[in-house]
């Protein structure tokens, strides 16, 4: 049972409780591994919980909510007992996957579907994967994710223990996507759901990947993951992040891409359900002939609050990004998009393309959204705009003046708003799975 | 069918029509004319229930029903399809799939069943050579990207497609070349029955000489100023409108 309590001090409670953390480490401390996770705590330290004052965080008043939901008792929390066919409940009806399945951040070799027969792929836990190849995942692990900057990355970095490791090894094509599942059981949850993947596409190879946020039960969990994606050389990765199933969410996502030369990074969040979410994506483009496709769609409803920043790294030339994030508010809803192009001095030839486009369903919702441009080169072309009006009065009375209803016009035209955010979505069973929960959600 | 009497209309708080009285019965066609700023486009947009206009006096009965009770896309599914003026695009919403509900509501209103998947095409097949529409049209977005042309053909396709008793074609021939004059005047001859009725909106003669009208209305000032035979389109024609303007009301 959840008990609110505003007293409570966060920042002091994940301190304590990393002290209790490591002892159950048992011996293991000392390794090059802890020794960044103690690094990472001394960062959140320092960092402390995001107030009103602190600027990234200035329209989520993520600690305030969290304080009202959580005390975050931090009693060895086990892995909750889920049977495979709860699990087989909440898997994509219909879709051919490797599938991960991380039960409060932990990973679930039982209800996993791992049966991997192709040469050069390996998917794993991220403990094992750490314990058993400690110096390729070390050379990888923390490297991207700037635990230093952002207090949510530090966090789970200090408390990194499980999660998904994803290597595809040079020039091979994954046959089949891969899903995460990172299920947020709230029935064991009130502490902090703190998985860790790391994702290392190698040079010319090629795969899907969705991490699909799950939460399941009644009362509020809170998830606090960070994924590392490196896409090497000419490698290719369609990158989904699904926030779609389940009401009573708290998120905070830190996705840290890092594309090599003639790399292509296409992404799509959706965020349907959650109460809270905050995503963060930063893709750094590292090299000349990149290309990275961000698109995200967000449709809120009653008191849902959802904040994506983005930040795209423009480091050399001739590369090339283009951001699209839709929104649909009703309700009480809140929204933020912060996003933010940033072009270095060396990036000359850089395109970089951003738009933000939200519809708002009623008064009371409202958006926050920032477009950034910060250029140092003096050779590029980049553009930014946000838009936010109301459904065109014009194409609604259009409709209903060849006998569709008005909720049916109005659910109409909404669909087709968010239907060119979903463009990056290449596999036709995850298509229908996206678009069956939209339909529901433009319906009500 | 269409009963209107003594209507008065206006959009924010300016009055456009000041009394308009017209029968019209099925199998005619009228013809409505008149200068810009007449209120021809207001009276076809009261017609078709959009909310902007504000109805101050008068009644619109239609098929026995009190039309001005009726929400527009009820009066959609008792049989009125408003032929638009200006066919607003609509990107992310395919032609077919909307054309395919429209139809299936209006068929559910009048206690038809909604029609399968390949019963909709080969009605769609059918109606296409009604109009001459490229084909390829109605695979993309409602009306974008369309010339004017073809955002006036589609119109009349969807006109063909839902089979009205009350069509109101509003400016239908504005920005049409004589071909896609032709072609649009066809389709409305052609499905033109003794059950249904036309209401035809033009500033020019033009387009009469291809849609004969059974009557013609002049409108002026937000009143009609003279009824007549089609030949009064010609008089106008000749004259232009200046002449009208002299004239009394008719009560």
């Amino acid at each position: 049972m959840t008990v609110a309590s505003n007293s409570i001090d966060l920042h002091k409670n994940f301190i304590e409780q990393f002290g209790i953390f490591e002892k159950e480490l048992n011996g293991k401390s000392l390794t090059d591994f802890h020794q960044t996770r103690k690094k990472a705590i001394r960062s959140f330290e320092q960092l402390g919980m995001p107030d009103r004052k602190t600027e990234n965080y200035k329209y989520t008043p993520i600690t305030r909510l969290l304080k009202k939901q959580f005390n975050f008792d931090y009693a060895s929390p086990g892995i909750p007992a889920i049977s495979k066919a709860a699990i087989s409940e909440l898997l994509i009806k219909g879709l051919d996957a490797y599938n991960v399945v991380l039960i409060n951040g932990r990973f679930s070799q039982e209800l996993s579907n791992l049966d991997i027969t192709l040469k050069g792929l390996e998917i794993t836990d991220f403990k094992s994967a750490y314990e058993s190849q400690p110096d390729l995942v070390g050379s990888y692990f923390a490297k991207y994710a700037e635990f230093d900057k952002d207090p949510f990355t530090a966090l789970n970095t200090a408390f990194s223990l499980d999660g998904t490791f994803i290597k595809v090894k040079d020039n091979l094509v994954v046959d089949k996507p891969i899903v995460i599942y990172s299920i947020a059981d709230s029935t064991a949850a009130n502490w902090a759901v703190q998985p860790r993947n790391l994702i290392i596409a190698g040079k010319n190879s090629q795969a899907s990947i969705i991490e699909n946020y799950i939460h399941h039960g009644n009362e509020a969990a809170f998830t606090n993951t960070v994924s590392e994606i490196i896409v090497d050389e000419n490698a290719y990765i369609d990158y989904y992040k699904l926030e779609i199933q389940g009401d009573n969410a708290y998120h905070v996502g830190n996705t840290q891409v890092y594309q090599a030369g003639k790399s292509t990074f296409n992404t799509t969040t959706i965020s349907l359900a959650g109460s809270l979410i905050r995503n963060n994506l930063n893709v750094v483009l590292d090299d000349e002939h990149c290309e990275a496709n961000m698109h995200g769609l967000y449709l809120l409803n009653d008191r849902q609050h959802v904040d994506n920043q983005t930040m795209v790294d423009h480091r050399k030339p001739h590369s090339y990004s283009n951001e699209l994030y839709k929104g649909i508010l009703g309700g009480n809803s809140t929204g933020v998009f912060n996003g933010k192009i940033y072009v270095r001095q060396d990036a000359q030839k850089t395109n970089a393309f951003q738009s933000n486009k939200n519809i708002l369903l009623s008064d009371e919702a409202s958006i926050n959204t920032k477009p950034q441009l910060e250029i140092w080169a003096d050779d590029v072309k980049c553009s930014h705009g946000a838009t936010t009006g109301q459904l065109d009065k014009e194409q609604l009375f259009y409709l209903r003046s060849r006998g569709l209803g008005e909720q049916e016009a109005r659910s109409l035209l909404l669909y087709a708003f968010a239907i060119d955010a979903l463009e990056n979505v290449k596999i036709d069973v995850l298509k229908e799975y996206i678009d069956h929960h939209i339909s529901i959600r433009l319906n009500r | 069918m269409l009963s209107i009497k003594n209507l008065h209309a206006s959009i924010e708080d300016k009055q456009i029509l000041k009394g308009i009285n017209l029968e019209v019965k099925p199998g005619e066609v009228h013809a409505i004319m008149g200068p810009n700023g007449s209120g021809k486009s207001t009276l076809a947009s009261v017609l078709a229930g959009r909310e902007d206009y504000e109805v101050t006096e008068g009644s619109i009965e239609f098929l026995g029903k009190d039309l001005l009770e009726l929400e527009a896309e009820e009066r959609a599914r008792e049989g009125l399809f408003l032929a638009f003026q200006y066919p607003v695009e609509i990107p992310g919403v395919s032609s077919t799939n909307f054309l395919k509900t429209a139809l299936n509501q209006i068929r559910e209103h009048r206690g038809l069943d909604a029609l399968d998947a390949v019963s909709f095409l080969s009605l769609m097949k059918e109606k296409i050579k009604l109009v001459e529409i490229d084909k390829s049209l109605l695979n993309r977005s409602l009306n974008e990207g369309f010339s004017g042309g073809e955002k006036k053909r589609n119109e009349i396709f969807q006109m063909a497609m839902l089979e009205p008793r009350l069509a109101v074609l509003d400016e239908t021939d504005s920005g049409l070349d004589i071909d896609a004059l032709k072609v649009v005047a066809n389709g409305v001859n052609t499905l033109k029955s003794k059950d249904n009725a036309t209401i035809v909106v033009t500033h020019y003669q033009r387009l009469l000489d291809y849609i004969v009208p059974d009557f013609v209305h002049v409108l002026y000032n937000g009143k009609i100023v003279k009824s007549g035979p089609k030949e009064l389109a010609l008089e106008l024609e000749e004259k232009g409108y200046d002449w009208i303007k002299e004239a009394e009301p008719i009560h």
